[in-house]
């Protein structure tokens, strides 16, 4: 294609490259892809692999040779893996609950200048995002709580986070003070106000929100390893650090109690792990992809 | 109506505060807080003495943090013209929405799916065996631990670190590159005196508050690794405050390491948003 050919502009800096330019891309970019996706495709295929193809191919398989659910089977026999999965569900789901509700609340309280205490409210929030307290103090705030061992220990300490506070204010400083003066004309109060009509006008907002906390809870390994030291409250993370990381063996015992002789290969069940805990963000990701560009630009540019 | 959220924040993030108080304290975790004994600065000699371990997880931390400067930030701005210099929309969002995966997924999971990829019966080393080469070690590698490092987050976060540039780069007069055109730049010309200096705000912004975060390096990802490689070679501030302080129970003076980093950190932060003001572009925080 020649670039004289060319009589629209597209725009970007593009107006029609050489092709060699565009092969080099196309190669630079298939690569980048390829080096993403590459390993997310061995990993589902190395949990439904069968157990020789699994031996024969040095632990990993790149391809699966036919379907083979036997690992995802021993998973969910009521052992380790089931219980941390439930786990981290009402972690994630209960977690999300409550950071919302705190988190939007706060903000309202934050979007209504002049109200009281709004600015020494907004310093806090704002100066949260500069610093964190450190370890060892969170973790003694923690213990002297009594929530060792507790999941509230990993939903509390990171309830409220101030820059998810400042994306929903911002947002809400955009709902024109004369909608909400009319309702409160009408008899409306404070709450009725905020659950009847700022709710339902910021739902693209608070799917966005909830869904970045609900990654957060999902994804959180390290308080969970700080905090919780009874393994039956363990969630599906730090699961798959000790079976999988580290490469602690799973026994039958860990399984629900199958046969030992049974058992898939030891590297199907960890891969059946990684995908189980891999596939709920597998689903939100679309999701997430569609707004968040915007959120953040929200964020970035109100803050 | 704020209250839950207000109470919730100054609970856990300003209550801890205070717990820095330890620092200053012979703490034993089973002696009530405020029991202990007074020790003055005692615990803050490991920093002003050199204490060795320190040291090296002082070296440590700035050096991933030069390493990941040179390596980690400049990978989604080249991404990120590549990108834009793409023609098709539709391939362009298929690339996107494959990059920004990664940065979703929990260091747990990168770091178990590097291990497939890397480890010693991994994708590579049953490659390099079944054709008889000697295979390579490359999560045990003491001084090869900051490349793997640095592999990680570049494999996690190039994709999803190209949102602002590409942002900005849309934000660029196309006029500016018709002129250019006229004047007959090539189009590597163009990308030199008109696509870099359009983004040149933002990459000197993000670099700022990059350095400002010097002391903080994916503490996490590190703690998965540390087994593997050793302490000496993977030790950084934050790792020697969690195995100095909760495993070893060294609890008053990894507090005070830990205060010290912080203050040094909020130091950090507030003097890159000074100078990125003086830069002539909006910080993080601006007083509303």
């Amino acid at each position: 294609m020649s670039m004289q050919t060319n009589v629209r502009v597209p725009k970007g800096i593009d107006d029609g490259p050489a092709a060699s330019a565009r092969i080099v891309k196309g190669i630079v970019l298939l690569l980048c892809c390829t080096v993403v996706i590459v390993p997310f495709i061995g990993v589902i295929s190395t949990s439904i692999a069968s157990q020789q193809h699994v031996t024969n191919s040095g632990g990993f398989v790149l391809w699966p040779d036919g379907l083979n659910l036997d690992a995802y089977k021993s998973i969910f026999n009521g052992g380790v893996v089931q219980r941390a999965l439930v786990v981290s569900f009402v972690i994630t789901l209960g977690g999300t609950l409550i950071s919302l509700a705190g988190s939007t609340m706060l903000a309202y309280a934050l979007s209504r200048p002049g109200s009281f205490g709004q600015r020494p409210m907004l310093m806090i929030v704002l100066f949260s995002i500069l610093f964190s307290p450190g370890l060892i103090p969170n973790y003694l705030v923690v213990k002297e709580f009594g929530l060792l061992d507790s999941l509230l220990a990993l939903i509390l300490p990171t309830a409220i986070n101030g820059f998810n506070v400042i994306v929903l204010r911002s947002f809400f400083m955009s709902i024109p003070d004369s909608v909400l003066d009319s309702a409160r004309c009408d008899g409306a109060g404070d709450f009725r106000i905020f659950w009847s009509i700022v709710l339902p006008l910021s739902r693209a907002v608070l799917a966005v929100v909830g869904l970045f906390y609900a990654v957060g809870y999902w994804n959180a390994f390290f308080n969970a390893m700080l905090y919780i030291s009874d393994t039956a409250k363990w969630p599906l993370q730090l699961v798959l650090r000790t079976y999988v990381i580290n490469n602690t063996e799973l026994s039958s015992g860990d399984l629900g109690g199958a046969a030992a002789d049974q058992l898939p290969p030891q590297e199907s069940i960890q891969m059946a792990i990684l995908v189980v805990s891999l596939v709920p963000i597998l689903i939100v990701y679309p999701f997430l992809q569609r707004h968040f560009s915007k959120g953040m630009l929200t964020g970035a540019v109100k803050g | 109506m704020a209250l839950p959220g207000l109470t919730l924040m100054l609970a856990f993030h300003y209550l801890p505060l205070f717990g820095n108080l330890i620092a200053f304290q012979e703490y034993l975790p089973f002696v009530p807080l405020g029991r202990s004994a007074w020790v003055g600065l005692e615990n803050f000699s490991v920093i002003f003495n050199g204490d060795q371990e320190f040291l090296n997880a002082l070296k440590n931390t700035l050096l991933i943090t030069l390493v990941q400067v040179l390596f980690v930030f400049p990978a989604p701005i080249a991404l990120a013209l590549l990108l834009n210099s793409l023609l098709s929309e539709r391939i362009k969002r298929v690339v996107q929405s494959v990059l920004y995966l990664p940065h979703f997924l929990s260091w747990v999971i990168v770091i178990a799916i590097f291990q497939q990829i890397l480890g010693g019966s991994g994708l590579i080393n049953n490659f390099l065996r079944e054709h008889g080469m000697s295979t390579i070690d490359f999560l045990g590698n003491p001084d090869g631990f900051i490349a793997l490092l640095t592999s990680q987050v570049i494999w996690k976060d190039t994709g999803w670190g190209t949102i602002l540039f590409l942002a900005a780069l849309t934000q660029i007069d196309p006029g500016l590159y018709e002129a250019a055109r006229v004047d007959g730049a090539s189009r590597w010309r163009q990308l030199w005196h008109v696509t870099v200096p359009g983004i040149r705000g933002l990459i000197i912004l993000l670099l700022i508050l990059r350095l400002g975060d010097s002391l903080t390096v994916g503490f996490e990802q590190i703690i998965l690794q540390q087994n593997l490689v050793g302490r000496p070679a993977s030790e950084v501030l934050d790792t020697y405050v969690y195995n100095n302080g909760v495993l070893a129970g060294q609890w008053g003076v990894s507090a005070a390491v830990g205060l010290v980093k912080g203050l040094v950190g909020v130091a950090l932060v507030i003097g890159a948003n000074k100078v990125a003001h003086i830069f002539g572009e909006a910080g993080v925080y601006r007083k509303s």
